[in-house]
């Protein structure tokens, strides 16, 4: 990834961010704690890593993703709108009666969508069939999905990844975002499910730990991921939850909370700035 | 009306845990990552020894609940109605309601009025769900001063209890007075020409709809029914005796919640034509929660339109 490239991310990760808040703004609801969080892997995946096409997005062939922590669906709408499956104006109508931007994702009305989410634990299943599909099927395609820290605490996902080792589905990448916090705290407070890295090894996956807010250990762990043959690979991504808005970080109330006009105008003040900078780069 | 206090009846499950856990100490409170929204919180900031936060992990908490029960300890489980009830739906069936445990699972966010979240979180399944495990006592209150009785009631009576409270705020209509007793319905208003039965978020809509129906000369019997298992049969019964027409209201799914006790209980005892207000054959959608409730009918005014023409048929 030349440094061109890379700013090309980072300015699209603003948009994303933006398209968060405008999303949960509008609906005066909807969860932007860890969808902030998400953003730059949402980014990254869907302009770097995937192979998908807007105007095919259903197409055999095509790579998945499936959102485990389906609560963060309006980071994944963002990433989606400015990827082209469906205007970007549209994020101003998430969660409202009429609108196909369900409050968690809905494969059925949302272009780009590949499964339904929203109960915690049950994605990350869904992608290990998807991946056993496509190898069975001899379809190249690969299959990522992101889980929350506080979803693994649910024991489908050790399940998963039990299965995903046996069937050596090397063509799955199972994905944690690791921004410390739950609903009801952190995640060491409510039930630790540390260490990750070490249990998720202990499964039989190929483990990477990075940065998650950074592009270059994003590209060389997914690159790492797609060259690992013979079993499935497993990223921790360390991150900040509400990262880009400063007032969102590392608050356990941004969970599940919308921003009110204020706020609202000061987080999308903080990215505008962000990106300007970015721009003048 | 501007003097109306709305209280959603999560509110009361906290408050009445609370009063509770006050008065006996072998109450103890599991939740999964939820203990703000389903109101637990407030046991736990009053008994922080007793309150075990399990993590999201729903099907570990009700087996959890189950082993503490067998020490003698009355475990209170609670998470949203969508993974306390279906979920952990075979957890429930096999170590709770098999070895008639006394677990008390209390289930917030029931039914369509959880609004934006959406189809994934509406949970209009679990009053089947749970109606169909033998021995299983289903408390569904109407409003904050019948779910704070219930928490009492259910902690009194041995056995898996299951109660579904809900999300929104709702009008608080019952006086601190109101005596709570499983197994009982509430004639709110008498009438002879239908009989509305309605439970949960439900029944204040059904109250509104008996008033307005009455301005319209229509005479109409308003019931309340906390208890949908077991059913207050005898009070069915009469309803059906005076009035000869029953419509039943649910934020629940039209198959095997209330509607369908009633049905049953009517056509083996005393067959009479019963229409079902409820969630059709269909999954909701996101929308704020009082515009998904009239999106399905879930309404005094579509209770209204019902019961009038019921009546001209
Ligand atoms: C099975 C299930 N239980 C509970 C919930 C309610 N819930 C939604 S988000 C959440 C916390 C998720 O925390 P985490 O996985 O760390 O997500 P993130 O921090 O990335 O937002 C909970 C408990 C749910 N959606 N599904
Ligand atoms: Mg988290």
């Amino acid at each position: 990834m030349t440094p061109q490239e890379k700013r090309q991310l980072e300015i699209m990760a603003c948009k994303v961010r933006m398209g968060i808040l405008t999303g949960t703004y509008s609906a005066k609801c909807g969860h932007p704690g860890g969808s902030l969080s998400a953003a730059d892997i949402f980014t990254y995946l869907y302009f770097r890593e995937l192979n998908v096409d807007p105007a095919a997005p259903k197409d055999p062939a095509r790579d998945r993703f499936v959102l485990s922590k389906g609560h963060t669906a309006p980071g994944l709408y963002a990433a989606l709108a400015n990827r082209g499956f469906f205007p970007v104006e549209d994020l101003t109508t998430l969660r409202k009666d009429g609108s196909y931007l369900q409050g968690h994702p809905n494969m059925d009305s949302v272009p780009g969508v590949d499964m339904s989410t929203g109960s915690l634990g049950q994605g990350v299943s869904c992608a290990c069939g998807m991946a056993l599909g496509l190898k069975h099927q001899g379809i190249p395609a690969r299959v990522y999905t992101l889980l929350g820290d506080g979803e693994i605490q649910e024991g489908q996902v050790w399940e998963a990844c039990m299965f995903a080792a046996h069937y050596k589905l090397d063509n799955l990448v199972i994905m944690v975002d690791n921004n410390g916090l739950q609903i009801d705290g952190w995640i060491q407070d409510v039930m630790s499910p540390y260490p990750i890295g070490e249990k998720l090894a202990a499964f039989g996956l190929a483990v990477q730990e990075i940065d998650g807010h950074d592009f270059d250990q994003i590209e060389a762990a997914l690159n790492t991921a797609r060259a690992t043959k013979g079993k499935p690979s497993a990223i921790v991504l360390k991150t900040v939850k509400g990262k880009g808005v400063s007032y969102m970080e590392d608050v356990a109330d941004w969970h599940g909370k919308a921003p009110n006009e204020a706020e609202y105008r000061q987080g999308m003040e903080e990215l505008e700035a962000a990106l300007r900078e970015l721009e003048a780069q | 009306m501007a003097d109306i206090i709305r209280k959603a009846t999560r509110e009361g499950y906290g408050r009445g845990l609370k009063e509770l856990g006050a008065e006996f100490d072998n109450v103890v409170v599991l939740d999964a990552d939820l203990a703000g929204s389903t109101k637990t919180g407030v046991f736990k900031k009053a008994f922080p020894d007793r309150h075990f936060n399990c993590g999201i992990a729903e099907a570990n908490m009700m087996c959890v609940a189950a082993g503490l029960a067998t020490t003698g300890l009355v475990a209170f489980a609670s998470s949203f109605a969508m993974f306390a009830a279906e979920r952990a739906f075979e957890q429930v069936r096999n170590s709770i309601g098999y070895p008639r445990l006394n677990v008390k699972i209390c289930a917030s966010h029931g039914g369509m009025s959880v609004g934006e979240d959406g189809a994934s979180h509406q949970c209009c399944e679990d009053i089947a769900l749970m109606r169909s495990i033998p021995g299983m006592t289903i408390l569904s209150p109407a409003d904050e001063v019948e779910a704070r009785k219930a928490v009492r009631a259910a902690y009194l009576q041995p056995g898996p209890v299951y109660m579904r409270l809900g999300r929104l705020a709702v009008p608080v209509f019952h006086s601190e007075d109101y005596e709570f007793v499983i197994g009982k319905g509430e004639i709110l208003q008498d009438g002879a020409q239908v009989a509305i039965i309605a439970t949960g978020l439900m029944v204040y809509e059904a109250m509104k709809a008996g008033e307005a129906l009455r301005e319209q000369g229509v005479d109409a019997m308003v019931i309340n029914m906390p208890t949908i298992k077991p059913l207050d049969e005898e009070l069915v019964l009469h309803a059906a005796k005076k009035s000869g027409k029953i419509v039943t209201c649910e934020e629940h799914s039209t198959i095997g919640g209330l509607g369908e006790a009633v049905c049953s209980t009517l056509s083996e005892r005393y067959p009479t034509r019963v229409r079902r207000i409820g969630v059709p054959d269909q999954f909701g959608h996101s929308a704020p929660a009082w515009e998904v409730l009239a999106d399905f009918g879930l309404c005094a005014e579509n209770i209204v339109k019902v019961c009038k023409e019921f009546i001209a048929e």
